[in-house]
């Protein structure tokens, strides 16, 4: 139950953040993304407070050893840069170019009721899918290669960040 | 350069800051919110509960701030729809074969110093300046 409130607290932090820093103004992130026009330096601010609370406090709690309300901190351990984080990332790059968008402010924004929020929700859900589905047809195509050379069937983890 | 006042960046980036690490010091958790969203997707998952409090978090928070201070959401941006469906397709397949997004990797990753999203985050910073590039002088600010 703590644990669950504890989600819900931060999910609400962090929303009034977004609001605040104005990240939920699409038009402020295409701004920044513009370096060859208006520039709008508020993103840069956004990241900055952000990466400095966030490097400080997530040392301090690591030093305790243990989450509050969890038995250990789950962290991501893969060091290395591959081809799946790099076009991965170059996608949502032009996605959120093209929006303005990125999944927390879209989220955070749903109580507007605005069209436009909700289309790119549901996209944004489908390309989720999408990938799901990408995957699974590239393990069948591997594990049907790999059957005909009987040898083991090596399955592939995607990790979150 | 557009009149900006680097004071409401800040404070918002800070409790960004503070939503992320209260995730990290009570439940050990990185709060990547497209790992989070993409996970409660995959009805597989045992740990949806605290995937569904954090999105639910993230919408009751907004709408208090859609409340108090509305101007705060001018969401609507001069896209066509199709752009709109094109953009969110991107973000929701892109974020996920890349494992995160401008939280994830923005900024518990680069908090954390980790080599993958130092190098995932100058990767979406650089294709979204190309793609805003590509849109306000190719195309004239209109798609």
């Amino acid at each position: 139950m703590s644990r669950l409130l504890a989600s819900f607290g931060a999910g609400v932090l962090f929303a009034v953040g977004l609001a605040i820093s104005g990240m939920t103004q699409p038009s402020k992130v295409v701004g920044f993304l513009d370096f060859t026009g208006e520039w709008d330096p508020s993103l840069v601010f956004v990241m900055g407070a952000a990466v400095g609370v966030t490097f400080i406090l997530f040392r301090l709690s690591w030093r305790r050893g243990a989450p509050l309300f969890a038995p250990k901190f789950q962290l991501p351990t893969r060091r290395d840069i591959d081809g799946r984080l790099i076009a991965g990332s170059a996608l949502f790059g032009a996605g959120w170019g093209l929006g303005g968008f990125c999944p927390g402010p879209v989220l955070s924004s749903v109580a507007t009721g605005a069209a436009d929020i909700f289309i790119f929700l549901a996209s944004m859900s489908a390309g989720m899918y999408g990938l799901k589905l990408y995957d699974r047809l590239r393990r069948s195509a591997a594990s049907g290669a790999k059957n005909a050379s009987s040898t083991s069937v090596k399955t592939q983890r995607v990790g979150q960040a | 350069m557009t009149d900006f006042n680097p004071i409401m960046p800040a404070i918002g980036g800070a409790l960004i800051g503070l939503g992320v690490s209260a995730m990290m010091f009570f439940n050990g958790r990185i709060a990547g919110i497209s790992g989070i969203y993409g996970g409660m997707l995959s009805p597989a998952r045992k740990d949806t509960a605290w995937r569904m409090m954090f999105i639910l978090g993230l919408i009751v928070g907004g709408a208090v701030m859609v409340i108090l201070r509305p101007e705060m959401f001018s969401v609507t941006i001069d896209r066509s729809t199709l752009a709109v469906v094109g953009a969110g397709l991107l973000v929701g397949f892109g974020t996920r074969l890349g494992s995160g997004c401008t939280s994830g990797h923005g900024v518990c990753g680069i908090s954390r110093l980790s080599p993958r999203s130092v190098a995932a985050t100058m990767t979406f910073m650089l294709t979204g300046a190309v793609t805003v590039y590509a849109v306000n002088h190719i195309f004239g600010g209109a798609v």
